[in-house]
């Protein structure tokens, strides 16, 4: 179980496919336009739970509840050779290689 | 009090009273009931004067950033360039602002203007380094902040560069609203504006566009203290347009009249910018020609009535370059200059790497921003990102590049080309949409604004309107 008070990530549809507007491009018009957010629970609740929260600015917001002290897991990605190769031609042009 | 309707017709006809009472301008006064608008009045009577300005920004330690001379990538310029040709590269560290880019010029002025205001909060729908320059702009002001952000498609997958900015945004203290693809995301930022009665710190308001203009008039002044001079062109990445119009009115403020602005924007022809499987086709998010020829040929289809962002007005040249071409020079400027930027602020850059090879060697060629780096906003992460998406990366001929199938990353700085694109042809469009939108018969006004808006004598102007209305 989820906490009160506990800082969790909500998701929630803000329109369905059939409510989004006619100038968008068919891929973009099949999908539902969807939102994520952030906030303390205001009640106790399990994953995937209908919830409401409040947001770092007291705003409320409703949605299902994803996710429990959320934090992100972006990166430095893998190795791309190609920008090795950058470094070692560039060095050489303007420094003349190793001498 | 009962709550408004919700639906999305319901708030979207509300929109013009929401947003009005969202920034505080009545746009009505500058208008002329045809197409012609008074740009300068705007700017005048709503803007700040560019003392003023300084003064609010260098309060929040804004501005007053560094110029660098890149002499390492000025040597790789030349050894690529014809005999005598090479211009000296400069860049003017922006990175060095509170949030990491010069969107924090634009910020600071914003804020202080929803604090005289007397808001108490502000909002801005950006998924860019103004989200963060808002924050961190708030965070100073004490004023709650909300971001919304186009971050994710259908699958819940993010570009990394957007999802740092996410992290950057909370980090300084605001509350992030991630959306998937579209412009619908209109409908939840006026629903938030609505509810919370924070300030719009739109982008293209007029007092956001000329915080960069002490951008503009610093090169300017930096330039005449250390070389005695002006530069001969200042390269300036070009999105939404304010970049560019605020640096070009401030060199202008600043005298500096034969200095040359150049836009520079990643070539994304073909990608659909509304589009869900495009999205995380894309290997950059901001300064591509997917923002940057729309906003140029309308400004006006922002999020204010009238953008104070009109970079066709501003304009000498339009040139783009390729996602390879960005990520070449972002790795040459880590490793030849010892600086680790941000790849889209990396944009001008490139195309100055190859403007430069155009230039005399006792030019001078100034790239006016840079940004921050980090997780996810860098070239690694970005490239590693591209190949899980199934996009080519290669070494290779940049001119080979098809944007949403490769990264194609120049096998020699030699093969970095700037592209110039046919302004002319954007000029039509924009007096093309005014035609359509106003009028087809325009008063003598009309012609007069729209030789201002394309940088462009009143007869050249009437020769476009007949051609357009002779091809309609």
């Amino acid at each position: 179980m989820v906490k009160k008070g506990e800082w969790v990530r909500i998701h929630k549809v803000i329109l369905e496919a059939e409510q989004r507007t006619g100038k968008l491009p068919e891929d973009t018009k099949n999908v539902p336009l969807e939102m994520w957010t952030k906030g303390y629970l205001l009640a106790d609740a399990e994953i995937g739970d209908e919830v409401e929260i409040e947001s770092v600015n007291g705003r409320h917001e409703t949605g299902t509840l994803i996710e429990v002290n959320p934090y992100y897991e972006h990166d430095f990605g893998t190795c791309i050779p190609e920008l090795l190769a950058i470094d070692k031609q560039v060095r050489e042009i303007v420094f003349g290689g190793e001498k | 009090m009962a709550k408004l309707p919700q639906d999305y017709d319901s708030v979207m006809s509300r929109k013009q009273e929401v947003m009005k009472a969202a920034i505080g301008i009545d746009y009505s006064q500058f208008e002329s009931g045809s197409m012609a608008f008074d740009y300068e009045k705007m700017m005048r009577e709503t803007g700040y004067t560019l003392e003023e300005m300084q003064k609010i920004q260098y309060s929040v330690n804004v501005g007053n950033t560094p110029i660098l001379e890149l002499r390492n990538l000025t040597a790789l310029a030349r050894a690529c360039a014809p005999e005598g040709k090479g211009a000296r590269i400069f860049v003017k560290d922006e990175a060095a602002n509170p949030s990491g880019s010069f969107k924090a010029r634009r910020a600071a002025n914003a804020v202080y203007h929803a604090k005289k205001l007397g808001y108490k909060g502000v909002i801005a729908a950006t998924s860019g380094n103004y989200g963060a320059a808002v924050a961190s702009q708030a965070a100073i002001a004490g004023l709650k902040c909300i971001i919304v952000q186009e971050c994710y498609d259908s699958k819940g997958v993010g570009q990394p560069e957007i999802i740092e900015k996410a992290r950057k945004c909370e980090a300084l203290g605001a509350e992030v609203v991630q959306l998937t693809v579209g412009p619908e995301l209109f409908y939840k930022f006026i629903l938030l504006l609505e509810e919370t009665g924070y300030f719009n710190a739109s982008l293209y308001t007029p007092f956001g566009i000329a915080g960069v203009e002490t951008l503009g008039y610093e090169i300017s002044m930096q330039f005449r203290e250390k070389y005695g001079k002006d530069p001969d062109v200042v390269v300036c990445t070009n999105a939404g347009g304010g970049n560019l119009t605020g640096t070009a009115r401030g060199l202008i403020k600043a005298g500096a009249k034969e200095t040359k602005v150049i836009g520079a924007s990643i070539d994304l022809s073909g990608l659909h910018m509304a589009s869900d499987k495009a999205f995380n086709l894309k290997s950059c998010t901001t300064g591509h020609t997917g923002f940057g020829v729309p906003y140029a040929v309308d400004p006006d289809h922002s999020d204010v009535p009238r953008s104070a962002a009109r970079p066709l007005r501003y304009m000498d040249r339009y040139v783009t370059i390729t996602q390879g071409d960005v990520f070449y020079i972002t790795e040459c400027l880590a490793t030849l200059e010892g600086l680790e930027k941000g790849p889209a602020g990396n944009t001008s850059l490139a195309a100055a790497f190859a403007l430069a090879q155009e230039m005399d060697q006792d030019q001078m060629i100034v790239v006016q921003e840079t940004e921050y780096t980090g997780a996810g906003k860098h070239v690694q992460p970005q490239l590693s990102f591209a190949r899980e998406n199934g996009i080519e990366v290669r070494l290779g001929d940049p001119k080979d590049e098809v944007p949403g199938k490769s990264v194609i990353i120049p096998e020699h700085p030699s093969l970095i080309k700037a592209t110039d694109m046919d302004l002319d042809r954007q000029k039509k469009s924009l007096i093309k949409g005014n035609l359509k939108k106003y009028t087809m018969n325009p008063t003598e006004d009309d012609y007069k604004y729209l030789a201002e808006e394309t940088k462009k004598d009143v007869e050249w102007v009437k020769k476009a309107v007949e051609e357009i209305k002779a091809a309609l």
